[in-house]
């Protein structure tokens, strides 16, 4: 069992959570993700780590309350335990010196990204960052990544703070005023691919992390497979991060909503147990 | 003299297995056993051991049955196998033991492995023989709790050994876990023996990969020696066009899903799985059978598609048989070419029809394409069970251990000894796919192997 040791609101459905997972936190690098049980009866769903404290043994993560796992996540509160956490798996992200980047954000790839933002940091880049949410409520993490960005742009759908538009509206911008060495996108599968399609025109190196469904984690149900460059790979031990100018966008976003169905119905079922109890 | 034939083993009625998924072979009665064991002729020279991958002495446990001591006569198999609860279940009896039973010449061999499985039902929940030799002072990491891992686990605790079993899953079991359906194994028998394992003193840590939770150096830091049995877990898949349309599977996200995570009982359990009316298994072994008899069991109508004849199916002749029983139809002489899908699902395959030339590798005659003989079939799902690689996890973060063409860890065949001093391995992971019990006997050499080892510290 691994405790929760913290836990905060950060939106209206955006929760971030502290576990306290020793082997993991001592182990786990930048872009890497665990997997994550809420209970015994519970689905095996992969989320990214975003800070890891190896001297205390935590690990943070920052997710969505989306399906049902997430909303059982959500519901667990400072001193339960959930059933299991492995981890870390995926391949680390490959933290090097590429000279000016622009790390792209949208909902929770925001946490997600600022691992590798302070890796990219240290790894003396220059960085500039764009997130992007619908609504200003559902912004957070704007300091963190301001302190860690040269530059940070911030877009909302509605403009109620920010640029409004999408991410792609500051990147075109920065992508034809200067020289990008490198972008890096983490967020909903169609913002990737938005951005990807766009640094392509540029040439501009770029890594996507990718976010299919997973079972196992370890590379033996494929599950999580996904085309890139014309060949099949599993996220969960090839990836998650590729070359965005490679994925097959539209056959991942079709296997994403594999279970679509199943998840309505389960969380139709969740909200139900959920009104019949209060 | 005519010999008499075996005594059969009871199954549930075929229209009622094909609704759940309860154990279709019943196990013998008392009464049952007792007939088939009094077909044993006690062989001087008994030649069924040697077919036997981890020795047992069958002529003796059987001896004890005709004397009804049975649970003596679990002790005398637990003596050189741990798991007989396992084993006699899913051993390809036919080919090891069976094989060799003087009788198999003019008749029918005796059913080891029912008496087998008899011997261990009875005594499964009885206090079980937990003697051990004094405690040493060595500590062992196993790694990976399938069939090798429990074996070397519980054998090298009977020695004295702390050991400490890592496993990857949330689950102890690996592919008895995930993969073997509780049809032809239920999982109450699977935690039983687990159980007996534990009972010996192995720790089991779940959920920790080794080569990325922690690496073999950082292992070898806390532990005298490691047993790497990490099986082969990586899916082969046909590289196709199509294979990534929705309701095309790999068998071990199928049976995972439902073994492991228990999906047909979704909503109770939150993981589901989805298949369509009609349903293609892609294969012939015993994987594609599992596969093929789950997916009935889940309501659709199911067709093997194999790529050579009948004859040259690899999967046990006992599964093939409940497979047709339970109605599942079998194209031979056939191999998928290409899926064809609608709005993103999986709706026929393009096959290529086959015929077989000269033998192989493998000694079975190899499948060729027949030139334009092309058919398609309507299918809702497909599950992809061609075979399984060794997971490349440990060995890609551990440059040292040297691996073979398909990934398997190369070793020294008596011993287990891979490359770097400390480390041992066995069972599918240096093997590739094989059988249950071939990678229960590699752990049974191996733990000698790695006893001498603490020791001598010779490599």
């Amino acid at each position: 069992m691994y405790r929760i040791v913290d836990k905060i609101r950060l939106a209206s459905n955006v929760v971030k959570m502290t576990f306290e997972a020793p082997l993991v936190a001592r182990a786990i690098k930048p872009g890497q993700f665990i997997i994550i049980m809420v209970h015994e009866k519970g689905e095996r769903i992969p989320l990214t780590v975003v800070e890891a404290e190896p001297d205390k043994g935590y690990i943070t993560v920052v997710f969505q309350e989306v399906g049902k796992t997430t909303r059982l996540l959500g519901r667990k509160e400072i001193g339960d335990s959930i059933f299991a956490i492995m981890g870390p798996n995926g391949r680390p992200f490959p933290i090097e010196y590429y000279g000016d980047v622009v790390l792209v954000a949208g909902g929770v790839g925001v946490a997600e990204v600022v691992p590798i933002a302070r890796g990219l940091k240290d790894a003396n880049n220059s960085i500039t960052t764009i997130i992007g949410a619908r609504t200003k409520e559902l912004l957070f993490f704007t300091d963190v990544l301001g302190s860690i960005s040269n530059k940070l742009y911030i877009t909302t759908d509605d403009g109620s703070l920010g640029i409004k538009g999408l991410v792609t509206v500051p990147l075109a911008e920065i992508l034809n005023s200067k020289h990008i060495d490198m972008v890096m996108a983490v967020g909903p599968t169609i913002m990737m691919k938005a951005v990807s399609d766009l640094t392509k025109g540029y040439n501009v190196k770029t890594y996507v992390s990718l976010n299919p469904i997973m079972v196992d984690g370890t590379g033996m149900c494929g599950g999580c497979r996904v085309t890139v460059g014309g060949e099949t790979k599993f996220v969960c031990v090839d990836g998650p991060e590729f070359d965005g100018h490679k994925v097959n966008f539209d056959e991942l976003m079709m296997r994403q909503r594999f279970y679509i169905q199943e998840e309505k119905y389960s969380c139709k079922l969740l909200e139900e147990d959920n009104a019949s109890k209060t | 003299m005519p010999v008499r034939p075996r005594v059969p083993m009871r199954e549930r009625d075929v229209n009622e297995r094909v609704t759940n998924f309860e154990e279709v072979a019943l196990g013998y009665s008392e009464e049952e056993a007792l007939i088939e064991a009094r077909r044993c002729l006690q062989c001087t020279k008994p030649t069924c051991i040697e077919g036997c991958p981890v020795g047992i002495d069958i002529p003796a446990f059987i001896a004890l049955i005709k004397e009804k001591k049975y649970s003596e006569a679990n002790r005398k198999i637990k003596e050189k196998n741990s798991l007989p609860a396992i084993t006699g279940r899913v051993c390809p009896q036919e080919d090891q033991c069976e094989a060799k039973c003087v009788l198999a010449k003019i008749g029918e061999p005796i059913a080891i492995g029912r008496l087998e499985r008899f011997v261990a039902d009875h005594s499964l929940y009885e206090p079980q023989d937990l003697t051990k030799k004094p405690p040493t002072d060595k500590r062992i990491a196993v790694v990976g709790s399938g069939p090798a891992g429990l074996t070397i686990s519980a054998e090298l605790a009977k020695l004295g050994h702390s050991v400490s079993l890592f496993e990857a899953l949330h689950l102890p079991g690996g592919v008895l876990a995930y993969g073997i359906p509780d049809f032809r194994l239920p999982k109450h028998i699977l935690r039983r023996e687990v159980e007996y394992v534990s009972q010996l003193g192995v720790e089991f840590i779940p959920n920790v990969v080794i080569g990325k939770t922690i690496l073999i150096d950082e292992l070898l830091r806390d532990f005298h020696a490691i047993f790497l049995g990490s099986g082969a877990g990586a899916p082969i898949l046909l590289n196709i066009p199509g294979e990534n349309l929705l309701g095309v599977y790999s068998a071990n996200e199928f049976l995972a899903r439902i073994n492991l995570m228990r999906a047909h009982h979704f909503p109770e359990y939150d993981t589901p799985v989805k298949i369509g009316k009609s349903v293609a298994v892609i294969g012939g072994g015993n994987v594609a059978m599992d596969s093929a008899r789950v997916a009935r069991r889940l309501g659709s109508e199911v067709t093997i598609l194999y790529r050579r004849s009948k004859e040259e199916l690899p999967a046990r002749l006992e599964e093939i048989k409940r497979a047709e029983e339970e109605g599942i139809r079998f194209i031979f002489l056939s191999a998928p070419v290409e899926f064809y899908g609608k709005d993103g699902w999986v709706d026929s395959i393009e096959c290529q029809e086959m015929e077989l030339g000269e033998p192989d590798a493998s000694g079975r005659r190899s499948p060729i394409p027949k030139k334009g003989a092309f058919f398609s079939l309507k299918v809702g799902s497909v599950i992809v069970a061609i075979g399984n690689r060794p997971n490349p996890i440990i060995s890609q973060a551990t440059p040292e251990l040297k691996v073979g063409r398909h990934g398997e860890i190369v070793v020294d065949l008596e011993t287990g000894k891979t490359s770097k001093v400390g480390v041992f391995a066995g069972g599918d992971i240096v093997s590739g796919s094989a059988t249950v019990i071939e990678a229960m006997g590699a752990a049974k050499r191996s733990a000698m192997a790695i006893d001498r080892y603490l020791y001598e510290k010779l490599w």
